[in-house]
């Protein structure tokens, strides 16, 4: 059985209200099926306005789609009973794009880190401490952290906070929405490789939703592709995205920079992509 | 000469400048009985209408009372109940403001066309209104007061949860399965609540107004309690022949809302604008 399946999700935003009667909505997600498995990555790409976040959304419980379903591990994460539905809250995660707003200016890296656990874990405080700790070392930051606050890391080390916070409760799959798309090129790298270890150690799976095809290519095992909110391609293994015919791919791979400016012109584009 | 006034007011100094005015009135509000050299509220027709003199600093009104004692007993009332009214109607302001913004929907709806319609009378016709229900006194006039003013908070407050709301710091702490209560009060309300306390410096100061404009109209507080605005009252009849009775206290007034103003200024050019978002 899959960790999470999309089951023909279909989703519009727009509202009702009483000066508003006639429905202008707008359809974001339309018959969405795809599926992950454990110990895998997803990678998702779209455009920007493509609905790949609200996908991520939907995914994550915070916003319940007009139709289909979202089952984790076999349940319903809309419709399940409570106490099932929060043993699944606590194995769904999140890293978003902008580290800034992700986390309370006015917390602490060590309250940011406590929020999930004191929700979950009933530890005492040197305990807590520790685990908070361990979290810092393993993303890479030191126990001096601890008491800084969010404008005192740089994007980077705010986003490593963002994955320990992520990790703490052990999840079985991390939405990462963007997660790296508002680095810098080396700490992209260093934030992927750190992301491939953890999935290593831990047994993670990843739904990771991006506009970056060289990024989604290095960390994801099964590629989709995400356009105007209709699943166009899935494939089972991410080469197949080099070989797909379909225009939209094309497309993309069409922007991909070459990595010698040589093969930058249109005409030596198509034929240097075709080579990777 | 105008423009080193005006330097100083911009400067780095308000802040301490006027926190130290407050912190006088505030100590004279609380030792006013040992301060005061007389009993406020001891009428002697002899001594009436007296000027300056080394028993009475500030001279005596029509009733023989020392100003002087009055003016600091007066600091008592109108800056304990503007306290009072600003302490209360915030935290009203916070708790529906925040519930509104937070939750949405229809209840957000009715909330704010409520608001709204409060907001559509002038402040202190509105005040006016519901003293003439209640009935003249300075519990009913603070009442009133309330009522009107947490009306502002909220529309505030509701205004800054919605744009809060947005930021991914909330989306994050409810996956990390925060309760809803918890959001609010970990996340929300320490993000929205300094800023709103900075305007609300500002607010004290119509606040002030506001009670000494009750009790010019006769309808706060009733002699012969101490008050400025109650002095200013029982001052007009002798503004031909006394008109430092109806001075002091203007002055005092004056005062205290310019000192309000200038570190309700202050703070929120200090606080708001440095913040991240």
């Amino acid at each position: 059985m899959s960790l999470l399946q999309v089951k023909e999700v279909t989703h519009s935003y727009g509202s009702r209200s009483i000066f508003n009667w006639k429905d202008r909505s707008k359809k974001v997600l339309s018959d969405i099926s795809l599926s992950i498995e454990e110990g895998t990555c997803l990678g998702l790409l779209g455009k920007s306005g493509a609905g790949k976040s609200t996908l991520g959304k939907v995914i994550l419980g915070l916003e319940r789609p007009q139709n289909g379903q979202i089952l984790f591990q076999g349940h319903d994460i809309y419709t399940a009973d409570n106490h099932i539905r929060k043993k699944i809250r606590r194995n769904l995660q999140v890293v978003f794009q902008d580290s800034y707003s992700s986390v309370n200016p006015r917390m602490t890296a060590e309250r940011i880190i406590a929020e999930p656990l004191e929700n979950y874990e009933k530890l005492t405080v040197a305990e807590q401490k520790r685990t908070i700790v361990e979290l810092l070392e393993r993303v890479g930051l030191s126990e001096v952290d601890l008491k800084k606050y969010p404008h005192q890391f740089s994007g980077g080390q705010l986003q490593r906070i963002n994955i320990a916070r992520a990790i703490s409760l052990k999840p079985k799959l991390i939405v990462l929405d963007e997660s790296v798309s508002s680095l810098d090129m080396v700490n992209q790298t260093l934030i992927l490789e750190l992301l491939r270890e953890l999935k290593e150690d831990f047994g993670l799976s990843y739904f990771f939703i991006t506009h970056d095809i060289k990024s989604a290519y290095t960390i994801s095992d099964t590629l989709g592709v995400l356009e105007k909110g209709e699943l166009v391609e899935l494939y089972g293994s991410k080469n197949q995205f080099f070989t797909s015919e379909h225009p939209v791919v094309k497309e993309m791979r069409g922007s991909i920079l070459a990595e010698h400016p040589r093969y930058r012109s249109v005409r030596t584009r198509e034929k240097h992509t075709k080579s990777i | 000469m105008m423009t080193r006034i005006r330097k100083i007011f911009r400067s780095q100094k308000v802040i301490p400048i006027c926190s130290m005015v407050l912190g006088i009135l505030i100590i004279i509000a609380i030792f006013a009985p040992w301060i005061a050299p007389n009993d406020p509220i001891a009428v002697n027709l002899v001594y009436k209408l007296q000027p300056p003199s080394w028993e009475f600093p500030l001279g005596t009104d029509h009733l023989g009372r020392c100003n002087l004692s009055r003016i600091l007993y007066g600091t008592r009332i109108s800056l304990g109940f503007a306290m009072l009214i600003f302490i209360s109607s915030l935290s009203i302001g916070l708790i529906i403001g925040t519930f509104s913004g937070y939750r949405g929907g229809w209840i957000d709806h009715a909330l704010m066309r409520f608001c709204d319609g409060i907001l559509a009378f002038p402040n202190l016709i509105l005040i006016l209104g519901l003293v003439g229900i209640f009935g003249p006194g300075l519990k009913q006039v603070i009442l009133a007061i309330m009522l009107v003013q947490w009306v502002y908070y909220a529309r505030m407050f509701r205004g800054m949860v919605l744009s809060l709301k947005e930021h991914n710091f909330i989306a994050a702490a409810k996956i990390s399965g925060s309760s809803q209560w918890k959001i609010i009060k970990n996340h929300i309300v320490p993000n929205v609540l300094p800023p709103l306390v900075v305007m609300g410096t500002l607010e004290m100061g119509w606040a002030i107004m506001d009670i000494s404009a009750m009790s010019f109209l006769g309808l706060g507080v009733q002699p012969p309690t101490p008050e400025w605005g109650a002095m200013i009252h029982e001052g007009k009849s002798y503004i031909r022949t006394n008109p430092e009775i109806m001075l002091y206290p203007g002055l005092v007034i004056m005062l205290v809302i310019v000192t309000f103003n200038l570190l309700g200024e202050a703070l929120s050019d200090r606080y708001s604008i440095k913040r991240r978002f």
